[in-house]
């Protein structure tokens, strides 16, 4: 019964269109002016009460970045992007971090309640403790206090750096230095907030970690940065969700998401982004141009990512593994769908150094309407890497003829001992599984979703409970309107 | 640094009367053009998109002489071709270096192979020449620039050419030598021929730079082969690019072998314009010591209701290194599109390189694409139970290898080159190829039996 109320939801959902998450929370934000100069750059770190090592990192970066061209090699069509019109700094106006719910601004929680997110919810019934940044600021962090017990930290970036520089200063940029790529190293200079995760050796972290970051205020990029430690023997699972509001105009969207894994440590990331598309005929929507990577440093270490993409205007990510450690195991598990004129030019790229290293890849594409969804992977086993292992899988379905889907694996082997195995198909949405379903009474959009849950499921039974539930739906929805 | 184009432009500068005098007034009308699109460029260097492997700069920028007055070169055609295929009857033809035969030899059905400089088909020549390989590529441009001398085969409409025509090219010459060749092959409405071009390097210890330029136009309905075997010396450097365009209903076969080389830049490039057209395309390579083969492909297609196969199979040994770059396009309005691309590799010791990177693109919906690679080794399973059936890690090696090679054999269309290929293929992996005189039957077992 309840089963059949929810299917009943998805479908109301689906028909009612557009998207979902357009509101815009009418709080007061501190915004800085448009642009971008060394003085931005001191200013934000200012206004962050940042220690000058930071600053000094921030401006290298910022330096560096001035000599680099934007990056054109993608199979992505990049509108080319004013960085000086745009405001590097946004932050809901509050004058000390909130000291319980109480403190939280009410509108920001409705905004938290429509995501579907209720602090109070979360922390009461599914025991997530959630980081939720709005516009680049921290709100709330939860359950801080029960992880603090068992000397996890999970907070956000800047207090992190007011609270534990030292780690904060002996891990950043070890994994994506400011020099890595063009959007790094404006990430690098300009980062206003993240999430900051440490978890000491041997702990086990008891709850997953989650948090959700929104962009709020019009024209202003948000640059987080989250910065994950696993010591020896540690274990967290980690969500990230994304949304934006509706806005004509693109938004800026450079991410950077650094992640330590030392000895026999677990690292667990998943992501369900749907950040706005761009409305049905192109206009508007986030560029989503992400650098996320890993180091599995120590042995026998895991990193997984799982990664749900449906929104953005342009979205342009690899999480990778760099597989350090002997034994150490890298996974990538992607569903990335595009739809109207979405582009998206995801992959991973995991690099094997060290002796007996794994990975696996799985990569669902779907393309609807006049969207261009592109798989780009990179395996490379270096000399050392004896007996590695890769496995990759990406599959293509296309729902439009005047979709495209295109796969770009790049495979580089140094050894004679490694096996790389890489495998794709391309096709089109099965005809005789639509009439079937039809035949039993399912509309042909209904069919069209419950195929793509089908197609997509190898990669949705990885996300953590919560998020399986809200991919499903999200799938449906981003599909609406794909079919006729 | 300045390019490694600059000294090429510097000769056509200096001698480009010359050049044009000894070559016919076809070639001489598109050099301004080539000259145009080399100024200011470089060639591909390592890291460069499809070349992520190979430095066309470093291979284009040595000294090499060209023969620019057409200085007859002799060649010793007595020798003893690995290429000569016993049982099959084949129209033969040589080319020495870069200069090649009038046609001396009467083919039936109004069959012409020559010179592209004879002037009794000018007219051929010159609707067809350079209309196929883009003039803005640096390396077709280079080629364009300064080839002097090509071949042309002409298969009229309808015509069924039985015995399959034979091209031995042969690089002979003490000193560095750069040849540029050029081939245009043009396949009537419901024409059928085969070809076979094998390259052939007699002077082992000169440096060679082998560039070509294939321009092939395939008609309705129909069906070419082109077999590529390169046999050459390690010193010989080949730049070739190999340029189809396909009308409806044709099918094309193209097979490119390298056995024995030095440095090898191969592109094939396959565009199919006419609906129900079938293409296959299909490359092996077997290289060890520094050889180096680089195949970059590309399969447009441009119309619905087509099929194209491609399979390019490597084995790779001591410090070879090997790279794959393909890409199958489907554009927009081409249904019922099949497509499928395949690349699987051995890298068979602890130094060789492989990199691979098979694409697909595709702007339809109603196709089926597929495509896959592989980097491994020879089965041990396979291995531990040939020897216990008293085979030695040698042979059982070889014949891994061998069966691995088999299925690009298979695709050849003509059984006597299909037995001679599996013989040269075993010899190649034995190490006894005749010319092959770095690599002796020496070869070390790099094959592990590990414990379970």
């Amino acid at each position: 019964m309840d089963k059949d109320i929810e299917n009943k939801n998805i479908i109301d959902e689906a028909t009612s269109g557009e998207y979902k998450y357009g509101f815009v929370t009418d709080i007061e934000t501190h915004v800085i002016p448009k642009g971008l100069n060394e003085d931005v750059i001191r200013y934000i770190s200012d206004i962050k009460g940042e220690p000058q090592w930071l600053l000094d990192f921030r401006l290298k970066a910022y330096r560096h970045w001035l000599t680099l061209p934007v990056p054109q090699w993608a199979h992505l069509d990049i509108p080319s992007i004013d960085f000086n019109a745009i405001s590097y700094y946004a932050a809901p106006k509050q004058k000390d971090g909130p000291k319980s719910l109480d403190d939280v601004d009410p509108e920001l929680r409705k905004t938290f309640d429509k995501l579907g997110i209720s602090l109070e919810e979360q922390m009461r019934l599914s025991g997530v403790a959630v980081d939720a940044v709005m516009d680049s600021v921290s709100v709330k962090t939860t359950y801080k206090e029960r992880l603090a017990e068992l000397g996890v930290i999970f907070c956000s970036i800047s207090e992190a750096v007011r609270d534990y520089p030292d780690l904060v200063k002996r891990y950043l940029g070890t994994v994506v230095p400011y020099t890595d790529n063009f959007y790094a190293a404006l990430n690098s200079a300009v980062f206003s907030d993240g999430s900051f995760v440490y978890i000491p050796k041997g702990v086990r972290c008891p709850m997953e970690l989650s948090t959700y970051f929104r962009i709020n205020a019009a024209d202003t990029g948000q640059f987080e940065r989250t910065l994950i430690v696993a010591d020896d023997e540690a274990y967290v699972s980690y969500l990230e969700g994304c949304t934006a509001p509706m806005r004509d105009e693109n938004q800026l969207h450079a991410a950077i998401v650094e992640i330590i894994v030392e000895d026999h440590a677990t690292v667990k990331y998943s992501t369900v982004q749907n950040w706005y598309p761009g409305d049905k005929d192109g206009k508007g929507g986030i560029y989503n141009f992400v650098t996320k990577r890993g180091l599995c440093r120590g042995d026998f270490s895991k990193l997984s990512w799982t990664q749900v993409e449906t929104g953005s205007a342009i979205t342009w990510k690899y999480p990778s593994c760099v597989l350090a450690g002997d034994n150490s195991t890298g996974e990538f598990y992607s569903v990335a769908l595009t739809n109207n004129y979405q582009q998206a030019d995801t992959g991973t790229k995991m690099i094997h150094l060290g002796k007996n290293t794994r990975s696996t890849i799985v990569s669902k594409g779907i393309s609807a309407g006049h969207s261009q969804n592109s798989y780009r992977g990179l395996v490379r086993v270096a000399p050392k890497a004896t007996n590695s292992r890769n496995y990759t899988q990406c599959d293509s379905l296309l729902l439009s003829s005047t979709s495209g889907a295109h796969t770009f694996p790049y495979i580089d082997v140094r050894n004679d001992s490694s096996v790389v195995e890489h495998e794709a198909t391309t096709s089109k949405i099965n005809e005789e599984q639509i009439f079937y379903c039809n035949q039993r009474g399912l509309t042909t959009e209904d069919a069209v979703g419950l195929i793509v849950n089908g197609y997509a499921r190898e990669v949705l039974t990885k996300l953590p409970m919560e998020f399986a539930v809200e991919a499903q739906k999200l799938l449906q929805v981003s599909l609406e309107g794909s079919i006729g | 640094m300045s390019s490694s184009i600059q000294q090429y432009i510097d000769i056509y500068k200096q001698f480009g009367a010359r050049i044009d005098t000894a070559s016919s007034p076809v070639f001489n009308a598109l050099r301004p053009a080539a000259l145009a699109a080399l100024e200011g460029r470089r060639m591909p260097v390592k890291g460069d998109e499809n070349y992520e492997v190979s430095d066309l700069e470093a291979i284009y920028a040595p000294d090499y002489g060209i023969n620019i007055d057409r200085l007859a070169a002799t060649a010793d055609t007595d020798e003893p071709f690995r290429c000569d295929v016993p049982n099959l009857s084949t129209s033969l033809y040589y080319v020495f270096n870069d200069t090649y035969p009038h046609a001396q030899q009467k083919l039936p059905g109004g069959v012409v192979v020559t010179s592209m400089n004879d002037a009794t088909y000018h007219e051929i020549v010159s609707r067809h020449y350079g209309t196929i390989a883009p003039a803005d590529n640096p390396q077709v441009a280079l080629n364009t620039l300064l080839a002097q001398d090509g071949m042309l085969v002409y298969i009229p409409a309808g015509v069924v050419v039985e015995r399959p025509i034979q091209l031995v090219n042969l690089l002979r010459a003490n000193s560095p030598l750069m040849t540029n060749r050029r081939m245009l092959i043009i396949v009537e409405t419901g024409a059928q021929a085969k070809m076979l071009v094998c390259d052939h390097t007699q002077s082992a210890d000169t440096d060679f730079l082998n560039t070509q330029v294939v321009e092939i136009i395939v008609g309705e309905n129909a069906t070419f082969d082109y077999y590529d075997l390169e046999e050459a010396s390690e010193r010989t450097h080949r730049v070739s690019s190999l340029w189809v365009r396909q009308a409806a209903g044709s099918n094309v076969l193209v097979n490119g072998i390298t056995l024995m080389n030095g440095t090898t830049r191969n592109d094939y490039h396959i565009d199919i314009d006419g609906q129900h057209a079938e293409t296959s395309l299909l490359g092996m390579a077997i290289a060890n010591n520094t050889q180096h083969i680089d195949n970059h492909t590309y399969i447009g297609h441009n119309v619905g209701y087509c099929h194209s196969n491609e399979l390019f199979k490597y084995v790779l040994d001591d410090d070879a290194t090997g790279a794959f770059t393909g890409k199958i396009l489907v554009a927009a309005g081409s249904p019922r599109t099949e497509a499928y691309q395949s690349n699987r590799n051995i890298c068979a010791s602890s130094r060789a390189k492989m990199y691979t990177k098979p694409q697909l693109e595709i702007y339809t919906d109603d196709v089926k694409c597929g495509h896959g690679a592989t980097v491994g080794q020879l089965d041990q399973d396979a291995m531990f139970y040939m020897q216990t059936r008293g085979i030695s890690c040698q042979e059982a090696r070889t014949l891994l290898m061998q069966a691995f090679m088999s299925d690009i054999i298979d695709g050849v269309r003509l059984e006597a080159l299909r037995d001679r290929l599996r013989h040269l293929v075993e010899k190649r992996f034995a190490g006894t190829l005749a010319q092959c005189r770095n690599c002796t039957a020496s070869q070390s077992c790099h094959t592990r039996i590990k414990k379970k």
